[in-house]
């Protein structure tokens, strides 16, 4: 390290507690030897500043005419890059925190090299067309992600595909779910960062140039690359980010702009922001021990932070926006969290990044995800439970489940997807549909809905009964060939994002080298686990068309039914997370990934369901399936508690990239009080984490505001809700949607 | 001798039927039929389910730990407990065997069937006081008030907490008069923890449709705000604390 650059440091570095992380690239060792926990209440919060208010008002009046055109505005000429666009304010004189993914607000950017067919039917929908430049260089020039992907399927995965069977396959756009850690450029400055990348490319020369080795050889050349074009763009903003940040203003903006430069780079399906609040808080907090800052300033700083992830903006089509119910970017930040010493990970930067939902109202994004132990301070626990009861915009995700498994700098990405910070990476997965698989395995793979042999021709099951021996074979055959199908090409989507779409600057703000998971998932849990409950312990009969297709089951007897804490039912769903786990492990996956899996469906239950026929369950052809690891509409008698009990007995060892509950309670189900209500939420909240469940989405809403949004959506603009691992603006949603909200179990009390 | 009930249903709820989150017992069988009656179901004990002890038990076990981290107990209501005063005590006592808080939600009527015994293992008694005046009482319930005043008296000399209830039905329920009756008879009990003015409402409505009887309240609107906050604050006025 020069001189200079030794005394940027120590002027940077000043007051913080000195360890191992001045040696290394260590932002968990930084934090864990100066972060300042938090034991009291919300007292200290302040509200918004004028400015604040100004700014937020600004966009908002922007964001009505984006959702009555769709977009915005899109920049079809320039496809992305960190450096690609011109900088862009919302309001230069006004912004604490700058940069924007264009040169405007709210104006979108191409990113071609995920797939350029979703960028002309995106940029098509919306009334513009594609620059024929651009157009010309991904088509006869530069391949996508895309192309390559449909070059390597194999016929049997276009079809399952197509009969979605497999579905939501990130083949056509961005994986996302990669966390970078934005963190590292405040805390070191992108010369230390480069200085360590060299240092990982370096080591490489030892190795014989497999294959494997080229390749890494060549990925770190690239996050090198994005590193100074992060640099530069910085740049063009007017701040030199070379070294260290030396203020918690400077730690905002250094953090925003590594996380801009995702976005800019990437159109992941999740771009999640990771665990920053309390990394933020050691540099807030010095200011104010300092003087150097009043707690109204400090919250300003989060609240602009927050501003500015609430506009990440990407072009997407009308379809996807169906199937993800609105425009969700998924920006989660992962707050609170105890840690591995015993001390809790909250400080007052977890309190205020819940408070800008007061400051700015209620909002789908950042997705504000508290890690829950019932060993957090009461004070947030309560904090938490009334911004829940007052917005609805929190999910929680059990702290005692991942802290072992994972680490205490764990962060949520997407939905409900652990990773260890700059650590660990997901290659994306989606879900298979397990419903559809059932009814093949009772058709011998021919589609419920057009009849095509989509599967393996497996003999049909052809008595008028089914009985449940050879149900469960035929199934069992039958997911053999999904999870097989499955893992083969997800490491065919794999292998192409890694060659044509690299996620340069994400990946440079990871170690090298890195733990990858292959995040698999199942959709429809609830339908194959009621189907085969029906199976056994009632009677169904099947009804078969001309062709001898099974298109209907008449259920006869009653049946113990998942999401009544009834073991009967509840250890169905279990042995079908263990078995499709174990099935999807047996097939090796793209560099040596780990293999995991979630019981998440994020909006998509509702797709699902109208590509799925009658199920064995007495579900009619159509209907959407539960969401997540919910039981089916209506099918849990005993209230909420012991429905989430029953979700509580999935094994997460089996399902490590999460299982998903969400809920809906009026807020009289609570209690008479605010008061009352923040105790027993925060009562539910600690109980469910006892029992061990992972994910609650928590809804406090009443059935009427729904109605009345969804009668008069000028009037709700802002109303969010929960709907599976995320929130959305309620009055995006299709009416399909809405219905299908409003329909679900709401539980009068919990 | 396994005692056996006649069971309606079990849910666990929150902040409904006492405090916290609770496994709720509803039985099945009631001598009085309210005009508002949210429950028609529950109305006949040959409706119910045969359940013995064990068996509330077992189900109840399932939630001890979750109700004992998220802070709550067990209720018993229905339909009326005190139809089934045995059972409802062997339930009560297996539940205190398992450390969960207790509340009996009773209208009072059969009151004198609780025996001391049954009041042993009760830490809360829910007390529905309909009516006040004796004649509006029978209008509204087809019972006699009487009963459960003198368990309510019972209760206060024996110190038991008490929640006590009133549903609030415009037309029925609400004269200033009957509303003061109570609330001067509540002010004179001991051990009374607050007063849940409930609201009528019509959600129970569907069940009678299922059960092809008209639902007499059919035409009655709910309560609106205003006439909530008079009831509410005639009761605080006389020092209740009122939920």
């Amino acid at each position: 390290m020069t001189a200079t650059a030794q005394r940027v440091t120590s002027t940077a570095w000043q007051g913080f507690r000195a360890g191992s992380w001045c040696d290394q690239i260590d932002v968990r060792g930084f934090i864990q030897a100066n972060y300042s926990p938090y034991e009291g209440d919300a007292g200290f919060l302040t509200g918004p500043t004028p400015r604040t208010t100004a700014l937020w008002q600004q966009l908002s009046e922007m964001f009505v005419e984006e959702r009555a055109r769709g977009i915005h505005d899109v920049d079809a000429r320039t496809p992305s890059s960190i450096t690609a666009h011109a900088p862009g304010y919302i309001d230069r004189d006004h912004e604490l925190i700058v940069g924007l993914q264009t040169d405007a607000p709210l104006k979108r950017a191409i990113m071609p090299q995920g797939g350029l067919r979703i960028v002309e039917s995106g940029l098509r929908n919306y009334g513009y067309e594609l620059d024929p430049q651009v157009r010309e260089i991904f088509t006869r020039y530069r391949k996508t992600h895309n192309d390559g992907v449909f070059d390597a399927y194999t016929t049997e995965i276009r079809r399952a595909r197509k009969a979605g069977i497999i579905t939501g396959l990130p083949d056509a756009y961005g994986r996302g779910r990669i966390i970078g850690d934005y963190r590292r450029v405040p805390l070191y400055g992108i010369d230390r960062l480069v200085a360590a990348k060299m240092a990982e490319r370096a080591a490489l020369d030892e190795f014989w140039s497999t294959e494997d080795v080229i390749r890494d050889r060549e990925e770190l050349a690239e996050q090198l690359r994005a590193l100074e074009e992060l640099r530069r763009m910085a740049a063009s903003y007017g701040y030199d980010i070379s070294g260290p940040a030396t203020s918690a203003r400077e730690a905002v903006q250094w953090l925003y702009f590594a996380y801009l430069a995702a976005v800019k780079e990437q159109n992941g399906a999740a771009m999640s922001l990771g665990r920053t609040s309390t990394f933020l808080d050691v540099y807030l907090q010095r200011d104010l021990d300092e003087g150097r800052l009043t707690e109204r300033e400090a919250q300003e700083l989060v609240d602009d932070l927050v501003i500015k992830l609430r506009i990440v903006r990407f072009l997407r089509t009308p379809e996807y926006d169906q199937l993800f119910s609105g425009d969700p970017t998924w920006v989660t930040e992962s707050i609170g969290g105890m840690g591995s010493d015993g001390r809790t990970l909250v400080t007052r930067t977890s309190f205020r990044f819940l408070q800008t939902l007061y400051n700015l109202g209620p909002a789908p994004e950042p997705n504000l995800t508290v890690l829950w132990s019932p060993r957090l301070p009461v004070g947030f626990k309560r904090f938490c439970a009334k911004v829940s009861v007052d917005t609805s915009s929190i999910q929680y995700e059990n702290d005692d489940l991942i802290r072992p498994r994972f680490s205490d700098d764990t962060a949520i990405a997407c939905c409900v997807s652990a990773m260890r910070v700059g650590e660990q990476m997901q290659l994306f997965g989606a879900r298979v549909n397990l419903a559809k698989a059932l009814l093949y395995a009772i058709n011998g793979g021919r589609d419920e809905m057009s009849g095509v042999q989509v599967a393996p021709a497996f003999p049909p099951i052809t008595s008028e009964y089914l009985e449940p021996a050879e149900v469960r074979a035929a199934f069992d055959r039958m997911t053999d060939w999904l999870a097989r199908t499955y893992v083969e090409a997800l490491n065919i989507i794999h292998y192409m994002h890694d060659k044509y779409a690299y996620e340069r600057i994400e990946m440079a703000l990871h170690d090298h080298p890195v733990q990858r998971l292959l995040g698999c998932g199942i959709a429809g849990l609830s339908v194959v686990a009621d189907s085969l409950s029906a199976i056994e312990h009632a009677r169904v009969r099947v009804i078969r068309d001309e062709t001898g297709l099974a298109v209907d089951y008449a259920v006869e007897g009653d049946f113990p039914k998942y999401g009544n804490n009834d073991d009967r039912a509840d250890a169905i769903a279990v042995e079908l997370v263990e078995t499709f786990m174990s099935k999807v492990r047996q097939h090796p996956a793209h560099r040596r990934a780990v293999h995991t899996q979630s019981v998440l469906t994020i909006t998509s239950n509702v797709v699902y369901g109208k590509h799925t026929g009658n199920t064995p369950d007495g579900r009619r052809a159509g209907e959407p399936f539960a969401p997540g690891a919910n039981p089916m509409n209506g099918r849990d008698k005993h209230g909420l508690v012991a429905a989430a009990l029953s979700v509580a007995k999935l094994p997460y060892d089996q399902a490590q990239d999460g299982i998903s509950l969400t809920a809906s309670i009026t807020p009289t189900g609570l209690g008479h009080t605010p008061d009352e209500q923040v105790t027993n939420l925060v009562g539910v909240l600690d109980a469910y984490t006892d029992a061990g469940g992972f994910h609650l989405n928590a809804n406090v809403l009443n059935r009427e505001t729904l109605l009345d949004a969804m009668a008069h959506p000028e009037n709700h603009p802002q109303l969010t809700i929960r709907v599976s691992g995320y929130a959305v603006n309620f009055i995006r949603l299709t009416p399909e949607q809405q219905r299908d909200v409003i329909n679900r179990t709401f539980h009068e009390s919990l | 001798m396994t005692i056996t009930g006649s069971v309606h249903s079990w849910d666990v709820a929150t902040a409904v039927d006492g405090p916290g989150t609770r496994f709720v017992l509803f039985l099945s069988g009631c001598p009085l039929r309210c005009l508002y009656c949210q429950n028609p179901d529950t109305w006949h004990m040959r409706d119910g389910h045969r359940t013995t002890v064990d068996e509330v038990a077992a189900e109840m076990a399932k939630y001890r730990r979750f109700i004992e981290v998220a802070g709550g107990g067990m209720t018993i209501s229905g339909g009326e407990p005190l139809l089934q005063p045995d059972f409802t005590a062997a339930v009560f006592h297996r539940a205190k065997q398992l450390g969960l808080h207790t509340a009996l939600d009773t209208s009072g009527f059969l009151g004198a069937r609780a025996t001391d015994e049954l009041l042993a293992d009760t830490d809360l008694v829910l007390l529905d006081i309909k009516s006040w005046d004796p004649v509006r009482y029978r209008h509204v319930t087809g019972g006699e008030v009487t009963p459960t005043l003198e368990f309510a008296r019972r209760l206060s000399a024996m110190r038991k907490p008490m929640w006590i209830r009133f549903v609030l039905v415009p037309g029925h329920t609400d004269a200033v008069d009957n509303v003061e009756g109570i609330a001067s008879f509540v002010s004179t009990l001991d051990a009374v923890e607050r007063v849940e003015v409930l609201p009528f409402h019509k959600l129970g409505a569907p069940k009678y449709t299922a059960l092809g009887i008209p639902f007499p309240l059919a035409d009655v609107p709910t309560p609106d705000a205003e006439l909530v906050r008079r009831v509410r604050s005639q009761f605080s006025d006389r020092g209740v604390p009122v939920h």
